[in-house]
């Protein structure tokens, strides 16, 4: 294979450069909270790892009554409020589930970025896998009829497919002189 | 013209079709979940007298309205005299949720304010505002943290939730009430309500 | 007085725009000289009055002029110039300006540099844009007057949205509008072919640099958003599938496709019908994302104040031109079968196959973007679709779709073997595969969203290098010098674009994967520390400006003892709104980026600072440049010219069989 040798050597390229980006990356760093230090500053949120969870629902959630943000993303009072929830709740050992479910329960299904999957969201969560199926199936029934005119093309006279030949190839050369590259390739 | 080449302009179609219709309605209106299941229990302090407390089960047996407000609320000052005038004319008995009176308002500072501080400075607003704009409220109940509100899927002020002689909530109003609304949406739903039984 | 000559010059263009939408079309069915040749000067007298109209609303702007009730609500006295001047494009009625205006920029791009068309299919082009012109022009003028004034006067304005003040705000409008906009061309060229039945390649051909200047555009309009929104947001975010954001995005995928399309159109003849759709559903998207940021049926971070008035005109206008686009395509659409043969296993299939699946990942947008407007006007409750899951749906549609963009080069047109081709990409994609999963173990973070993304993006890089390899060894013996330069600017800008892709999966993965951040509260001379950076508080300081009250901080930036850079993150009160904003400081590196803003400052003297890692998300908008700079490689294409000037000997001869 002629490509193996560039191939190999960029393998080697591309693991050294994971190698120097994990190194970039330097980990997982966690910030050092020790309170014993009084240069290192405090962390606004007394648990990291609460807060990373808070927030990270938090960008699930809409504000109601923001332009579209999510409750993460808005200073707005009511977007606090339930910022607050959201951590309190999950403090209270509760699972995310739960606190969605209580959020649903008061505000409705709207609250949810990612709507879930019911009787009304289903053509929502199915119509990219419809119009996917969808669009293969004309994709290959195109393909199909194409061969098929193509086979009909075939069954010509000799003398019809020695024009056709002779058409096709000056359809070829033609594409040569505009100067369609890709078809050289 | 073969018909599979129309399917684009028909898709078209129902498609300008829904766009026409989105014109008419509000995006910004979220109905409540809580529709016809029993309102949010909750103990809340009474505003006229904040060391008794106002529970839902108090109301049990009447159909009555649990109306959102705050005196930093603007648009509650539009509804205000309509909600005074149904009070005169005894049309249904509300009840006040005085929304997070002080921590609410984006004049004031409310943060690291006690609590104390803050349930003071909430009664002496919402009851000086009463006093100038007029009290249609059976009571108002303080809501200081917001909490109850959450409960009730509240997202701005003023709300106004229809409740059933068994507690349950029936309507919501969304926004200052108008007298149309009144007339035409909250006034019928209140009749049916009581003839339910 | 000026704003009044703004307004009248304004009308001056409708009626232009109307001379120009009409006489051409008629002169064309008529085939009467005279007539289509009323289209060129009317383009550009309609040019001439609409800048001119645009320029006396600047001036308003510009000189304070807060009779203008537009200028009154959008700009102040103490607005920086440069603010003042794109304040005009920050509100509805002038962004609407700026619409017409650039579509009149576009036609009159078409009357200078496509003088080699036949006259009659010139003349419809310049028809059909008018029209479009016409529906916009008029749109303004009645729903939307820029000029309106307000008397009294007030004395001062209210200011533009301190978001907006930012040099984002100066480039990223007029991009986006000239992508937008842009693709009218390409629709313009496809009705005119509609209408006169000639619906060879020569349309393609003649639409394909057009197509690809307005993608570049998009590309671009759309990046420098993205751009913004991440550094003038304050938390490092870059994508938010909101629905405007939507609202360009599928034009932009929409053109993708159309760009790939009228390549095999014009090389093979093939996809004519598919294309002519393509080139009106990219301009109807663009149409529509108009409609969804003016009409206020949707919630979005970007819309305009609206009006249920302007929503209703903006939705007739898209009814008729849409709707009569669609119509003629349904009248003429089966002239427009045959085409060039292909085997099952071509480029040709590839390509259509791409076309199907960005055509496919597209309608999901829409579908995504509009379905909480279904559900709403049938009454079946409020949801909201956001990002989780755009993102769970667009990931499975692209995937093949990158996957196949780097084997479809390796097709021949017509007909090739598929075992044969599987077999020469067969290495690249297995190393592919295992550098994906490589990388994700090297970087600790093994999950399929990581591992797909690193793998896709190898496979790209891979697979654009095993290309590249493969057309310099075509002409053997040949040097160097004179190997790379028998490859064309065309196949240049496809490999670049392409590329481009690869490099944004990267950015994309990385920073969805690793980023990190943390708030702290920082007092003077307290040190934190992320991601091995250690930032080190030095105070905050008072740094007012023109329209502003603002507190700058000071962060030292510094790794293993060495000092990086001083970031002074800001926080900002804009007097005239008394709105709040943050202004992030970045340290921006080619592998990562350190994000720092700034919060508030507590009772006992500390600031609240966030702090960011972003590693690679440089890479999302470098590889948005290589895209445009791909698409720039093949729009300008020497070929281009050379056609150009052969079809303008040949053109006198054609007018006759064309019309």
């Amino acid at each position: 294979m002629p490509v193996d040798a560039p191939l190999a050597m960029l393998r080697r390229a591309a693991l050294t450069g994971a190698v120097v980006a994990s190194v970039a990356l330097g980990g997982p760093a966690w910030a050092d909270t020790a309170p014993a230090d009084p240069a290192l500053a405090p962390t606004v949120a007394a648990n990291p790892a609460l807060e990373a969870d808070t927030m990270e629902l938090a960008h699930k959630l809409r504000c109601l009554v923001c332009q579209n943000q999510s409750i993460a993303e808005s200073n707005a009072p009511l977007a606090v409020d339930l910022r607050n929830q959201v951590r309190e709740q999950l403090a209270a050992g509760k699972t995310k589930d739960d606190v969605i479910d209580y959020l649903v329960d008061r505000y409705g299904d709207f609250v949810l970025y990612e709507p879930p999957f019911k009787a009304v969201t289903v053509l929502l969560w199915l119509g990219p896998v419809v119009l996917l199926v969808g669009g293969a199936a004309w994709l290959a029934f195109r393909l199909r009829r194409r061969r098929e005119e193509a086979a009909a093309e075939r069954g010509l006279s000799a003398a019809d497919r020695a024009r056709a030949r002779a058409l096709l190839e000056g359809g070829a050369a033609g594409a040569a002189q505009s100067e369609s590259p890709e078809s050289r390739s | 013209m073969k018909a599979k080449f129309l399917v684009p302009l028909l898709l078209f179609f129902g498609l300008a079709g829904f766009l026409a219709f989105g014109l008419t309605l509000n995006p910004r209106e979220v109905p409540s979940p809580l529709i016809d299941k029993p309102a949010p229990d909750f103990s809340l302090a009474r505003l006229d007298k904040p060391e008794q407390t106002f529970a839902l089960k108090e109301m049990q047996g009447q159909v009555w309205m649990l109306n959102v407000w705050a005196s930093w609320c603007v648009a509650c000052r539009q509804e205000h005299p309509l909600l005074v005038q149904m009070a005169k004319q005894k049309i249904v008995p509300v009840v006040g949720l005085n929304y997070k009176e002080v921590r609410g308002d984006g004049a004031i500072n409310a943060r690291g304010m006690a609590l104390e501080a803050e349930t003071a400075m909430a009664i002496e607003r919402a009851r000086r505002w009463l006093s100038d704009h007029g009290d249609p409220y059976v009571l108002s109940v303080l809501d200081i943290d917001g909490r109850v509100g959450i409960d009730f899927g509240v997202y701005g002020v003023p709300e106004t939730f229809l409740i059933d002689r068994d507690g349950r909530i029936r309507y919501k109003h969304i926004g200052p009430i108008t007298p149309e609304a009144l007339k035409d949406v909250l006034i019928p739903r209140i009749e049916e309500l009581r003839r339910a039984g | 007085m000026i704003p009044e000559l703004g307004h009248f010059a304004l009308i001056l263009a409708l009626v232009l725009s109307l001379v120009q939408a009409v006489v051409p079309l008629v002169g064309a069915q008529r085939n009467s000289m005279a007539l289509m040749a009323v289209g060129r000067p009317a383009a550009q007298g309609q040019f001439f009055f609409i800048v001119f109209s645009y320029v006396c609303l600047t001036w308003a702007f510009v000189t304070s002029d807060f009779s203008v009730q537009l200028a009154a609500t959008n700009s102040h006295s103490e607005t920086p110039i440069m603010y003042k001047i794109t304040g005009v494009w920050g509100n509805h009625e002038g962004s609407l300006l700026l619409w017409a205006m650039s579509l009149s920029l576009w036609t009159v791009a078409v009357t200078v540099f496509s003088r080699h068309l036949p006259d009659a299919f010139l003349a419809r082009v310049l028809g059909v844009l008018g029209l479009v012109s016409a529906g916009f022009i008029s749109f303004t003028l009645v729903t939307s007057n820029p000029f309106e004034r307000l008397l009294p006067a007030v004395a001062d304005g209210r200011d533009l949205n301190p978001l907006l003040q930012d040099p984002g705000m100066i480039i990223h409008p007029p991009l986006l509008y000239m992508g937008y906009v842009g693709f009218s061309v390409a629709f313009a060229f496809a009705i005119a072919a509609l209408m006169s039945g000639r619906l060879d390649a020569a349309w393609a051909r003649w639409s394909r640099p057009w197509t690809t200047i307005a993608w570049v555009f998009l590309t671009a309009g759309i990046a420098v958003g993205s751009g913004w929104a991440y550094y003038e947001l304050g938390w490092g975010g870059w994508w938010f599938w909101d629905p405007v954001e939507n609202a360009s995005f599928m034009p932009w995928l929409l053109g993708t496709a159309l760009m790939h399309s009228l390549a095999v159109t014009e090389k093979r003849g093939a996809f004519r019908s598919w294309t002519v759709l393509l080139a009106i559903g990219a301009f109807s998207l663009s149409l529509l994302g108009t409609f969804l940021v003016r009409s206020g049926v949707i919630t979005s971070v970007h819309a305009f104040a609206t009006d249920p008035k302007r929503g209703l005109y903006i939705l007739a206008l898209l009814v008729i031109v849409i709707g009569a686009s669609l119509l003629l395509y349904a009248m003429r659409a089966n002239k427009l079968m045959g085409g060039g043969s292909f085997a099952l296993v071509s480029r040709e299939t590839s390509l259509l196959a791409n076309n199907v699946l960005l055509t496919v990942a597209s309608a999901s947008v829409l579908l995504g973007t509009l379905y909480p407007l279904f559900l709403d006007a049938l009454n079946l409750g409020k949801i909201s679709v956001g990002p989780p899951y755009f993102e769970a749906v667009f990931v499975p549609l692209m995937t093949p779709v990158v996957v196949l963009m780097m084997f479809g080069p390796f097709l021949r047109w017509k007909d090739d073997d598929l075992a044969a081709a599987v077999r020469k990409v067969a290495p690249a994609f297995i190393a592919s595969v295992l550098i994906g999963f490589g990388t994700a173990w090297a970087v600790d973070h093994v999950t399929w969203r990581t591992v797909l993304g690193l793998s896709l993006a190898a496979w790209v890089v891979l697979a654009s290098i095993q290309l590249l390899a493969g057309r310099l060894k075509e002409r053997a013996g040949a040097s160097a010098g004179s190997r790379l330069r028998s490859i064309t600017a065309s196949w240049w800008g496809m490999w670049l674009a392409h590329l481009g892709i690869g490099v944004f999966i990267i950015g994309v993965t990385m920073v969805g994967s690793l980023d990190q951040s943390l708030d702290v509260k920082m007092k003077e001379g307290q040190r934190a520390e992320l991601a091995g950076y250690s930032f080190v508080f030095r105070g905050a300081v008072d740094a007012d400006g023109p329209n502003y009250d603002a507190a700058r901080g000071n962060i030292e930036l510094s790794r293993d003892g060495r000092v990086l850079d001083t970031l002074t993150p800001e926080k900002r009160v804009y007097r005239a709104q008394g709105m709040p904003m943050t202004e992030a400081s970045l340290d921006i590196g080619v592998f990562r980026d350190v994000y720092v803003s700034l919060g508030e400052q507590l009772e006992d003297g500390a600031w609240i600072v966030s702090l960011y890692y972003k590693p690679f998300i440089s890479w999302i908008w470098m590889g948005c440049v290589l895209m445009g700079l791909g698409g720039i490689f093949a729009a300008a294409d020497r070929r281009y010219r050379r056609l150009a000037a052969r079809e303008a000997a040949g053109a006198g001869q054609r007018v006759a069989a064309s019309a």
